[in-house]
């Protein structure tokens, strides 16, 4: 159910309803994941976990699982981490050193002591219990704040378990809480959850001694994996080759198996023979290194009587778990969008990364925006409740409007388009909202609990991971390009080459839709195909809602210089100047003169086999790549801390309803309307599908998802029976209702949008509880808003009222 | 427990004899001694239903199933769906509506799907959800997925 108002540039293919490349392999079961890859001879690993939050291992007895049927290998962190190298590390903390095994000590329950490998996984199961291993128990630390004390170290040799911290100031902050007519602070707090995809994380290596080439094939999504693979493993890069023709079961961010494929590259070169590691769902959970942000946020606004927005406080500590890796970043994206959709002058942000004795952090859909949405809206809307105002009359008066873009906020990134006021107001006619306030009230009346949320939030996409030299300075990196390479064949059929495997954000409908669109020839006849790492053009895969953006805007710049050409060879024939030409569906006349035409077909041929009719200089044959690094990136931060790191800014507005059973603290969805705007949308479809299973993932974070932890360090919520993605059941009917504002800066006026509905709807699905906590004057702001939690929230409100 | 067992399965219409250890599941033998690789394994607990085919009709799990109780039984898996190269209704429809994204969860949502459609051509929007609640989908919110099975129902009704 969308309505579709677009005022988009005409486009003959981007835009249009079309099935997608991907899915006919998809719904016929012809997907190739990676457990579906058959290798000759493919040997299991199976691993054996560390019951302890943290333990000095004692020793280790492997025999009995040596000698067990079919076992081929014990693999333990003494051997292993002598012959490969650390995992890179994002923040500049060499210390925190982190292997697929443990060696020596473990630093979270569920952390890998020792692999083995066997003929089957039912075989290397069993001999994976027979593995003895002594431990010695050490003190723990599960609460962040506790970990801030630094009494219990994680990792002694860093020193600390703050991995990141520094306060940002941006803008007269201090002069602005003085000056300011009202003051608020509350902490608002976003609970560990992750993506969890259906698929686990899966890889299969494989070890060519006649060629020196380790084979690849992984259900992986991430920036610089080839490299990586190969620096740990002491190999030369072009000696791991990652096959990307690999269907991926969803990511959405996590599947980020560094060092699941180093342990097993490790395994197949030592073994030569092909090894597998399939992740089981709890190792998935649990061991696999894929949990996501665990924030709190000290929030403190600055504001007046008539609801003007002053400036913010933030600080913000992240609990990473036991290692680093990337996910410290994940403070750093939310800078570039630090203030919202608001015109709020100055914004202090101080950002802590701290670890503790928990499964170690992974990027998330989002890459830590949708917390900070959250801690924003939640914001908004306590400052509303402060005022007595109206929610959305402070949200009208605050956001930016549209004749203020191209807007460039405190920390320093510029939003390059938007008209927030319209889309808001979209939403909220579609979602008919004084009949949804009627509904509230009714509902009240008659005993119930019921609340309306609103949130209005960004969507940075396409960025150069500038977040990195942000925090770090000792990685000066700005370039985060994308690339495209496409062939024109002797028949004149048109392939287009990628550099990444995709986990169902549709990049092959996305390259033959833009490709199709330039060179003005049917998406239908376009094919896709993936390169493997050691064919491909750089690509930093697709992470931070890029691929329209990037990947579309190299595919576009292939197909004009498949174009160019053409016109070329047009203009060589004619004896004329490109300038003279006109190109139509691939043919090419003078314009004026239709009849002094040449065909695709006629071109083609020429490109391809008469290179005496071929302009002077030009390449035979018809191919052409496209490297595209990101619109406004290349700049390093300045010394406040200051950076453009994502060009593109989407925009959503969501509404929900919401009823609460106050005898259970049950919530219920009765409404859900979302606004968008991702600018030009290439595959709508696609678009729309992203949007409501983001929105869904975020039902599931505001409502149902979360890894805790026992007192002991011990991980509670490691199966779907108690870590809750939402099912049919929970997701109620989703409305969108697009509105198209376009990027400046893009090929096609396009926007990311890969993480859409996600970052809103937590916030707006907290504001709605909480509005319908109001008549009890109770409150809650801490994710998720379990059953429990909401009933908790309810029985002591009724407490103190009695 | 280790002994391998002659078992016959009648798969996709087709009589499939696989030497098989007693304690592998329908899944595991689907996939890895019959080549069947179109179920998926999500969790092997029975709590995503990536691993859904019909057996004499009915989902099932075959993860949670060992394949030497499936004996003499109709499986029918994602293979078996499409008549030849012509795609199933529902298969159409979750092509043409985005019903599948990452494709992982797909397969089990079609065959759970189609055992609801063959004893129920005119479920509603309620009954589509309640019957599919078993599958979970991380990718489409559903919403997708439940327009898809509408269109199909509606499309096999006009044949």
């Amino acid at each position: 159910m969308n309505s579709r108002e677009i005022d988009a540039p005409d486009f003959r293919y981007i835009g249009k309803k079309r099935r997608a490349k991907e899915h006919p392999r998809f719904v016929s079961g012809r997907g190739r994941y990676v457990a579906d890859i058959a290798l000759p001879g493919l040997k299991h690993v199976a691993l054996v976990a560390s019951p302890h939050a943290s333990a000095r291992i004692v020793s280790i007895r492997t025999e009995a699982a040596l000698a067990a049927p079919g076992v081929l290998s014990v693999l333990t962190g003494e051997e292993f981490c002598a012959n490969t190298d650390a995992l890179a590390i994002g923040v500049d903390a060499p210390k925190v050193t982190r292997y697929a095994l443990a060696r020596g000590v473990v630093r979270y329950a569920g952390e890998w002591v020792a692999a083995v490998v066997a003929d089957s996984r039912a075989l290397a199961e069993d001999a994976a219990e027979l593995i003895e291993v002594d431990y010695q128990t050490l003190p723990h630390v599960i609460d962040p704040e506790e970990a801030l004390e630094d009494k219990t170290l994680v990792h002694p040799a860093h020193g600390s378990n703050v991995l990141y911290r520094r306060k940002f100031v941006w803008g007269p902050v201090e002069e602005a809480f003085a000056k300011a007519e009202h003051r608020i602070a509350f902490r608002a707090v976003w609970g560990r959850s992750a993506t969890v995809p259906i698929e686990t994380f899966g890889v299969a290596a494989q070890w060519n001694p006649g060629t020196g080439i380790l084979d690849v094939w992984a259900s992986i999504q991430m920036p610089k994996y080839p490299d990586q693979t190969a620096r740990a493993l002491r190999l030369q890069g072009n000696a791991v080759r990652v096959h990307y023709d690999v269907d991926v079961g969803g990511s959405y961010g996590v599947k980020r198996g560094i060092k699941h494929t180093v342990l097993v590259g490790y395994l197949a070169k030592k073994l030569g023979a092909p090894v597998r590691l399939i992740e089981d769902r709890l190792e998935n959970m649990r061991g696999g290194d894929m949990q996501g942000p665990d924030r709190f946020f000290d929030m403190r606004a600055a504001f007046d009587g008539d609801g003007t927005i002053r400036a913010l406080k933030i600080r913000a500590v992240d609990d990473v778990g036991a290692y680093a890796g990337r996910s410290p970043f994940q403070l750093g994206k939310p800078v570039t969008a630090i203030c919202g959709p608001y015109t709020i002058a100055a914004i202090e942000y101080e950002p802590t990364s701290v670890m503790t004795h928990k499964t170690p952090q992974e990027a998330v859909r989002g890459f830590g925006q949708s917390p900070t949405n959250f801690a924003i809206e939640r914001t908004i809307d306590r400052i509303a409740r402060h005022l007595g105002m109206d929610r959305i009359a402070l949200r009208e008066k605050n956001l930016i409007r549209k004749d203020q873009f191209p807007y460039t906020i405190p920390s320093g990134s510029t939003y390059d388009s938007g008209d927030y006021h319209e889309v808001l107001g979209r939403a909220l006619a579609a979602a008919d909202y004084p009949a949804l306030v009627r509904a509230r009230d009714e509902a009240r009346r008659a005993g119930k609990l019921a609340g309306i949320g609103v949130s209005t939030c960004l969507e940075p996409s396409g960025g150069n991971s500038a977040f990195e030299v942000l925090m770090n300075p000792k990685m000066e990196n700005t370039t985060w390009m994308d690339s495209c390479l496409v062939r024109v064949d002797l028949s004149g059929s048109i392939t287009g080459v990628i550099n990444n495997s995709s986990s169902g954000q549709g990049h092959e409908s996305l390259v033959s839709t833009v490709l199709g669109e330039v060179l003005e020839r049917d998406p239908e006849s376009i094919r896709v195909v993936r390169a493997d790492s050691l064919t491909a053009l750089p690509s930093n895969s697709p992470v931070g809602s890029r691929m329209a953006i990037m990947l579309g805007g190299a595919a576009a710049g292939a197909a004009k210089a498949i174009k160019a050409n053409l016109v070329a060879i047009a203009a060589h024939a004619f004896e004329c100047s490109p300038e003279d030409l006109e190109y139509k569906s691939g043919d090419v006349n003078v314009k004026g003169a239709p009849a002094r035409r040449l065909t695709w077909d006629q071109l083609v041929e020429t490109a391809h086999r008469k290179f005496h009719k071929l302009p002077a200089g030009m390449e035979p044959g018809l191919q052409a790549k496209f490297v595209w690094e990101v619109p406004t990136g290349g700049d390093l931060p300045t010394p406040e801390g200051r950076i453009q790191i994502y060009p593109c800014y989407a925009f959503e507005a969501h509404v929900v309803l919401v009823d609460v059973d106050p005898e259970t603290g049950k919530p219920t969805i009765g409404r859900y309307v979302c606004g968008h705007d991702c600018g030009v949308m290439i595959n709508p479809d696609i678009v729309h599908g992203m949007t409501y299973g983001g929105i869904a993932h975020g039902i599931g974070a505001a409502l149902y998802e979360k890894f805790a932890y026992t007192e002991d360090g011990q991980l509670a919520s490691g199966t779907f029976m108690d870590y809750l993605i939402p099912s049919a059941m929970e997701v109620p009917p989703l409305a969108i209702v697009d509105h198209c504002t376009p990027s400046p800066l893009t090929t096609f006026g396009q926007k990311g949008s890969g993480e859409a509905g996600y970052l809103g709807a937590p916030a707006a699905i907290a504001n709605a509880v909480n509005d319908a906590l109001a008549p009890l004057g109770a409150s809650i702001d801490a994710l998720p808003m379990t059953h429990l939690a909401i009933w908790t929230a309810i029985d002591g409100a009724q407490k103190k009222a009695s | 427990m280790r002994a391998k067992l002659r078992c016959s399965l009648l798969v996709n219409g087709e009589r499939a004899e696989a030497l098989v250890a007693s304690y592998k599941t329908l899944l595991e033998v689907l996939r890895e001694d019959l080549g069947l690789t179109g179920t998926k394994h999500g969790c092997e607990l029975g709590e995503c239903g990536a691993c859904a085919v019909l057996v004499d009709g009915a989902p099932l799990l075959s993860c949670l199933e060992l394949a030497v109780q499936c004996e003499g039984r109709d499986i029918q898996t994602i293979e078996g769906l499409a008549k030849g190269t012509e795609l199933h209704p529902l298969q159409a429809a979750f092509a043409d509506h985005g019903g599948s994204q990452c494709g992982y969860c797909t397969p089990g949502m079609l065959m759970t799907a189609k055992a609801l459609l063959d004893g129920n051509p005119d479920a509603t929007r309620e009954q589509i959800k309640e019957a599919i609640s078993g599958n979970l989908c991380r990718c489409t919110g559903y919403q997708q997925i439940v327009d898809a099975v509408r269109l199909a129902a509606a499309r096999m009704k006009t044949r």
